[in-house]
């Protein structure tokens, strides 16, 4: 009887834990944004209007959302970053990196993050920022998105060139590598909802994936 | 075509727009693309494979741009950050 109640209880447990992890760690994503958005609000310069920024990151939005993949979108839009396929790993890429799928994660004004997708490794940090010295209003910082749509085209367009850049910084110096490591997880589990919410629906179409 | 910069505290601005296919039109906008590298721009045409995947293309100079293209953005050149 007290085997059968244990047992009970341990599998109430296991299903409150699965049912509270997602609010827990929207939780804890909204108190480590909040905590990231004092710590810039500290480093304003004189003049910083708060709504004025709002909607130039609103319009930066916009702008990311015309230019980006469905499935890039909804992922920066869910987690806030992107992750875009390395594009050297072809034939004619360098001979260290031909044939390793790689990976960058891109954040707003934080370094781009280079990591094997296979197993989480993280490679490398290329710290890279894209000051506007004219300082319209005393920041040369882009809003949020914008600074994402920059590196994302950057990527893109001629990733050697901003790799070149960039500092190149081992893993760890401006990432914390414990959040990156949740990140991935919690990309890995944003992408296995997303195959399930498109299978459930009925779709024959596959995902169109993000890009690489 | 337009042509759109990011600036800090506003999102995207028009800077110029006109068809290149009119003779005075695409004068302008000659001079505004070099105008914008001048001053440490980088120029990116966001294009649409046939597959339909969205890329980018850096451009650096106007002859590069695609002609079917509507919009070329410029932001500032990348610089190794700071810290």
């Amino acid at each position: 009887m007290i085997v059968a109640l244990a047992a009970t209880a341990i599998v109430v447990l296991a299903l409150l834990w699965e049912i509270s992890m997602p609010y827990l760690e929207r939780r804890s994503e909204e108190r480590r944004l909040r905590k990231e958005r004092r710590a810039r609000a500290a480093q304003d310069p004189p003049g910083y209007d708060p709504g004025r920024e709002r909607r130039a990151e609103q319009r930066a939005r916009e702008l990311l959302k015309s230019c980006v993949n469905e499935e890039e979108w909804a992922m920066y839009r869910d987690l806030g970053f992107l992750r875009v396929w390395g594009g050297q790993s072809q034939a004619d890429g360098p001979s260290e990196l031909r044939g390793i799928d790689y990976a960058y994660l891109v954040y707003p004004h934080k370094p781009i993050l280079a990591y094997l997708p296979q197993t989480g490794r993280l490679l490398n940090e290329y710290c890279v920022e894209f000051p506007d010295e004219t300082r319209p209003y005393g920041s040369k910082r882009l809003p949020d998105s914008d600074d994402v749509l920059a590196k994302w085209m950057a990527l893109k367009g001629d990733e050697r060139r901003i790799i070149a850049e960039a500092n190149l910084h081992l893993p760890g110096r401006q990432h914390d590598p414990r959040q990156i490591e949740r990140d991935l997880w919690r990309l890995g589990r944003w992408e296995r909802e997303r195959l399930a919410r498109a299978s459930r629906s009925g779709t024959t179409r596959e995902a169109e994936p993000a890009d690489g | 075509m337009k042509f759109l910069r990011m600036r800090p505290g506003f999102g995207e601005q028009l800077i110029a727009e006109g068809d290149p296919g009119v003779a005075e039109e695409e004068q302008a906008l000659i001079e505004e693309f070099r105008r914008q590298l001048d001053q440490g721009m980088w120029a990116a045409v966001p294009t649409t494979s046939t597959g339909g995947r969205r890329e980018a293309e850096m451009v650096r100079g106007f002859d590069e741009i695609p002609r079917d293209t509507d919009r070329v953005i410029f932001f500032p050149r990348a610089a190794g950050g700071a810290r």
